[in-house]
């Protein structure tokens, strides 16, 4: 009993940092149609500035620890904003070429991070509390778990009351729907273009900042491991629905973690059956609109 | 004919590098309806993506003597040019008044006029327009374009696929329109456009081949039936 709440609880938890890093891929395809492999390099860059605030102010105090989430929430939205001010906006209907040139940001910011932070992993240290476990009915969880579960829920509930409550949210929903409609209506979708890569790139700041913590240790590589079951997720969540997104993540995660014990450490190979099954049985994901 | 608000010229788009609009001219009056007739795929509801630049276009649109063809869409529509797509396209997952308030332009937006033209609306508020019906979408679509104080409408096939009695209801709302902006309305229901349309542009192969008085042109059996392959008597 104890084992399947400590697979099922850790697994909710993997599932949260896959959805922290997936719910912006995914508004970002939504809206734009353009799958950003640039993503990573959001959540490794955020993850090495968050790395230095927590350097500089003490990484065993609650506080630093929380400033270097903030931080890199931050960073990850500027990042995310000069992306596409700069390198999507002027390929503007040009998927292809936009997926390229997030393809070429991706592989030179790894090059960019080695060269500055070094092509070793940097071991970081945080609250000691996040290296304790808690226990739940007889299993030992580790308490990285809970703070990835809390930021994940805070994050889809800020977003959820994002796009329903404002009227910017409203366009994006909108605008993943029928995108030249919204233009007919009147309405510079462009802006909201920027704006979804500003909060795809924050959610995925607050995702390496936490993915270090996760992981003990940061390198120019961490944002590309994730991205790839990010995309997953993202695809097997439905492209462009935010839902999809944190069901599919939590769903793949929970599998992968069973797998990985319960079926000798197949658990990626089993996450890419799922993606073909996905593909094969239902092309638009779990909760994707056909095209 | 009073001045025009709308004058096309030399207009031709493209889909996917198809010509669909090969060059076509006219101009619409300050008021009244003017619809614009033609067989299927004559390129009636491409000219008015066009004129929107929804599509790849090239010639020259000018709204009230101003250049809008150099715009991107939103500052045309921005410009006053309301736009009710033929299918609707409401959004589906947004509910009525979210589909409302999207097209909300104006600092004071008419929505006592809105209310008033379609009560229907008013009570289905909160329903998701995906739910709705084809004629209450279609109600949903031509209320957006009135919310607005637009200069023209750019109305596409407003009565495709409805019922006869709702038919009725979207061409009254037009006509209740047309008293406060002009029109420029495609439409295949002949009757409609008896009802409806001052004047009328008949689009074939691409280009403009006859305009005139709606009515003078319906009435008109053989050129209806060269020109539209229809007989309007049939649809009187």
């Amino acid at each position: 009993m104890s084992s399947i709440v400590l697979i099922l609880l850790t697994g909710v938890g993997l599932g949260a940092l896959y959805f922290l890093v997936a719910s912006g891929l995914s508004l970002i395809y939504g809206l734009m149609h353009v799958l950003n492999f640039a993503h990573g390099a959001f959540l490794t860059l955020s993850a090495f500035i968050g790395w230095q605030v927590a350097q500089a102010l003490g990484t065993a105090s609650w506080g630093s620890f929380v400033v270097s989430i903030l931080v890199g929430a931050l960073v990850g939205a500027v990042f995310a904003t000069l992306t596409e001010l700069v390198l999507i906006r002027p390929l503007y209907e040009r998927h292809i070429e936009q997926v390229l040139v997030t393809v070429g940001l991706s592989f030179a910011a790894v090059a960019l991070f080695e060269g500055i932070w070094g092509t070793d992993a940097v071991n970081i240290a945080g609250p000691a509390w996040l290296k304790e476990t808690t226990e739940i009915l007889g299993a030992r969880i580790p308490n990285t778990y809970w703070v990835l579960m809390l930021a994940a829920a805070l994050v889809l509930v800020a977003l959820v009351l994002f796009l329903k409550k404002t009227r910017y949210g409203m366009i994006i929903r909108a605008g993943v729907e029928n995108r030249s409609m919204v233009t007919a209506l009147g309405i510079d979708v462009r802006r909201s273009f920027t704006l979804v890569f500003a909060i795809g790139g924050a959610a995925a700041g607050i995702g390496g900042v936490l993915a270090m913590h996760y992981t003990t240790f940061v390198s120019a590589h961490l944002g590309a491991t994730l991205l790839i079951f990010a995309f997953i997720v993202t695809v097997i969540g439905g492209l462009g629905s935010l839902t999809g997104a944190a069901i599919a993540s939590v769903l793949v995660a929970v599998l992968q973690q069973f797998a990985n014990v319960y079926l000798s450490g197949t658990g990626d190979f089993i996450v890419v059956v799922l993606l073909a099954v996905v593909l094969l049985v239902r092309p638009t994901g779990l909760m994707g609109r056909k095209a | 004919m009073s001045a025009p608000i709308l004058t096309v010229s030399h207009l031709s788009a493209s889909i996917a590098g198809q010509q669909v609009v090969e060059d076509v001219s006219f101009q619409v009056p300050a008021t009244g309806i003017t619809a614009v007739l033609g067989r299927n795929g004559v390129g009636k509801t491409s000219t008015i993506r066009g004129i929107l630049g929804l599509i790849s276009r090239r010639g020259e649109v000018t709204l009230a003597g101003e250049r809008i063809d150099t715009l991107p869409t939103y500052r045309i529509v921005q410009r006053g040019v309301g736009y009710v797509p033929e299918d609707r396209e409401v959004f589906a997952a947004l509910t009525v008044a979210e589909n409302l308030a999207l097209a909300e332009r104006d600092k004071k937006p008419r929505r006592e006029f809105v209310a008033e033209l379609f009560p229907d609306l008013v009570a289905r508020r909160a329903q998701l327009a995906g739910t709705l019906s084809g004629g209450q979408q279609q109600m949903v679509s031509v209320a957006r374009a009135l919310l607005n104080e637009n200069r023209i409408l750019l109305v596409d096939e407003p009565t495709k696929g409805l019922a006869p009695k709702i038919v009725g209801e979207v061409a009254q709302a037009l006509q209740e329109a047309a008293k406060i902006v002009p029109i420029l309305l495609v439409e295949q229901n002949l009757d409609v456009v008896r009802r409806l349309a001052d004047d009328a542009i008949v689009i074939a192969g691409g280009r403009v081949v006859h305009t005139g008085k709606a009515r003078e042109i319906l009435d008109d059996d053989a050129l209806t039936t060269r020109l539209l392959g229809v007989s309007a008597e049939a649809h009187a």
